[in-house]
């Protein structure tokens, strides 16, 4: 900025500007620090309680108290094959209906999509009674696979949604060469459009690993027994029957829990800036 | 949508093998869709109109709309709607709505390190596992909590938040988890509006407040009216974060639709009847689903 240089009154209005910019988004990011700030201190923190404070000495006991099997490697490791297998079939179910809506003119394309749409923003915890209900019948209840179908199928909507928009944004010549070529359709789906839109793939991926990952209504009421509970669930542990919290421990597992969907947004995050992201369907 | 409407010049040749192609890849999202999303959904419907139990119960059996008469003469029902509307209002329309326009406004002037900053630490609240965060905000507004600590340190009174307000607490809580998507959506809105018209807007002598509200305002009208929808759609459905926070209570102060819907259903096992509420907020997120959609019809 060479505003210094040049101080014209518009200039100088400018840089006012940008001071009152500056500290109303500070004061408003004060109030939204803090509660995270309670969690990252807590978690290195030998004495910590429900306040923000420093800590008087930094530690990794609490970390070194929740890393065991049972409190986080398993219920870890049950997130992970919950979230992976539940993103794998969004991702797979979603790059082949998107392929079809995206490349073909046909009648059904409208119906379809604006069955999506309608789909994306209904309220989904509403229909986890029914689910329940109906999980028992179909004996799907409390097992991996069942909760595993329900996360593809709550999430497919918005997947194939910004699937297709992605896949839109392919140009159809370099299809039209591979197909000169002999390919099929699904080759030149595998070969030539996946790959050309592959940070496309990857941010329908993250998102969705992300909205799973966090998930606690649908494991919580689908699974029931313990070994099988993602983190999201067997958090709730630290609150059980024994009383008094390890408010530090919590917090660590927090920490631990809460970091790879932090990591993989970062990742993904210059791609889903914007107005696209959220929606897709989202443009104003 | 820019999708070519050429006819495909490609594979496969043969027309009823085209039309399979064409229908093919479709078919397991739909059948995922139509058997884990669309049944549920119907079965919901059924169900709903039945005095279906959780256990003792050899059969249900049918009782027309007794669950719903039932409903509204059930004062813990009324009362969910009441505070299902509050949460909506207060988090949604106005918390989330409004702070996160003015977040958006706000960074359109700010500095870069401050805007980046700012902006990563609102989003991370949004990316937090949802449990996580109804802990965070657990701590925050318990009586030992920082909200009392601070409060205590300005010598301003305090109290036991989630006893006394516990819907104001959940709601605090829904803006910092949800803020940071309306930022998000009237970020790129606002981003969208040409520099010229607002600076000949400065030239013609409007001050900041008048050229938001005539100039900004009407601009973004469009995302603000399908922010409002998504927005109020996603705090119709949240259930963790009030779970984590209060599990609906003190008796009941803080149970939206959501939580007497599980309680309903689990804790008195009245499945016919927590789902007939289920069917409500269905209902109710179709219709703002519905005009979300006409909002975009332009854009299919």
């Amino acid at each position: 900025m060479n505003t210094r240089n040049t101080r014209t009154p518009a200039s100088r209005r400018t840089v006012r500007h940008r001071l009152a910019a500056d500290i109303g988004l500070l004061v408003v990011a004060a109030t939204f620090v803090l509660p995270l700030a309670w969690v990252i201190l807590s978690s290195v923190d030998p004495q910590a309680n429900l306040t923000v404070k420093l800590p008087d000495g930094v530690t990794l006991d609490n970390f070194d108290a929740v890393l065991t099997p049972e409190i986080t490697f398993t219920p870890l490791l049950n997130s992970l094959l919950l979230c992976g297998g539940g993103t794998a079939l969004t991702v797979v179910c979603a790059a082949l209906a998107a392929y079809p809506l995206s490349r073909f003119r046909s009648r059904l394309n409208r119906p379809f999509l604006l069955t999506i749409l309608f789909a994306t923003s209904l309220p989904i915890t509403a229909i986890m009674v029914p689910v329940y209900a109906l999980f028992v019948q179909v004996n799907l209840i409390d097992t991996m696979q069942g909760t595993i179908f329900f996360f593809a199928a709550s999430q497919l909507p918005f997947a194939i949604w910004l699937m297709k928009n992605f896949m839109d944004g392919v140009p159809k010549e370099l299809e039209e060469a591979a197909w000169t070529d002999g390919a099929s359709s699904l080759q030149s789906l595998l070969r030539v459009v996946l790959p050309l839109m592959g940070p496309g793939v990857a941010v329908v991926t993250v998102f969705s690993f992300v909205m799973m990952w966090g998930n606690f209504f649908v494991p919580f009421m689908l699974l029931l027994t313990p070994e099988q509970m993602p983190a999201a669930v067997s958090i709730n542990e630290f609150f059980g029957n024994r009383g008094t919290v390890i408010y530090g421990q919590l917090a660590a597992f927090s920490v631990i829990y809460s970091t790879p969907v932090i990591l993989l947004y970062v990742g993904v995050a210059r791609r889903l800036g914007g107005g696209f992201a959220l929606g897709g369907a989202v443009k104003g | 949508m820019k999708s070519p409407a050429r006819p495909a010049a490609g594979p496969p040749p043969h027309p009823t093998l085209r039309s399979l192609t064409r229908v093919l890849p479709l078919t397991p999202a739909t059948v995922l869709l139509l058997l884990f999303l669309a049944g549920p959904i119907a079965y919901c419907a059924y169900i709903a109109f039945t005095d279906l139990q959780l256990t003792g119960q050899a059969e249900d059996s049918f009782i027309g709309f007794d669950n719903f008469r039932t409903a509204f003469g059930d004062e813990a029902f009324l009362n969910a709607v009441w505070l299902t509307l509050v949460f909506t209002v207060i988090s949604a329309l106005i918390g989330q709505n409004t702070l996160g326009l003015a977040l958006a406004a706000l960074m359109q002037r700010a500095s870069k390190p401050v805007r980046t900053l700012v902006g990563g630490i609102v989003v991370t609240a949004w990316v937090l596992p949802e449990v996580v965060a109804g802990f965070l905000l657990y701590a925050f507004f318990r009586r030992e909590g920082t909200l009392n600590a601070i409060l205590d340190w300005l010598h301003l009174p305090t109290q036991n938040w989630l006893y006394t307000l516990p819907i104001l607490a959940v709601s605090f809580a829904n803006v910092w988890r949800g803020t940071a998507f309306s930022m998000l959506v009237y970020s790129a809105a606002l981003n969208e509006i040409p520099k010229e018209i607002t600076e000949a807007a400065e030239v013609d002598g409007a001050g900041g407040w008048r050229r938001m509200w005539h100039i900004t305002l009407p601009m973004i009208r469009r995302s603000i009216g399908t922010n409002l929808m998504l927005i109020t759609l996603q705090t119709l459905s949240v259930f963790g974060l009030i779970w984590v926070m209060t599990r609906g209570g003190p008796s009941g102060k803080s149970q939206t639709l959501p939580l007497f819907m599980y309680e309903e259903a689990f804790q008195k096992s009245m499945i016919g009847y927590g789902t007939a509420v289920a069917l409500l907020l269905l209902v109710v997120g179709s219709l703002f689903s519905t005009i979300y959609l006409r909002l975009l019809r332009t854009e299919v």
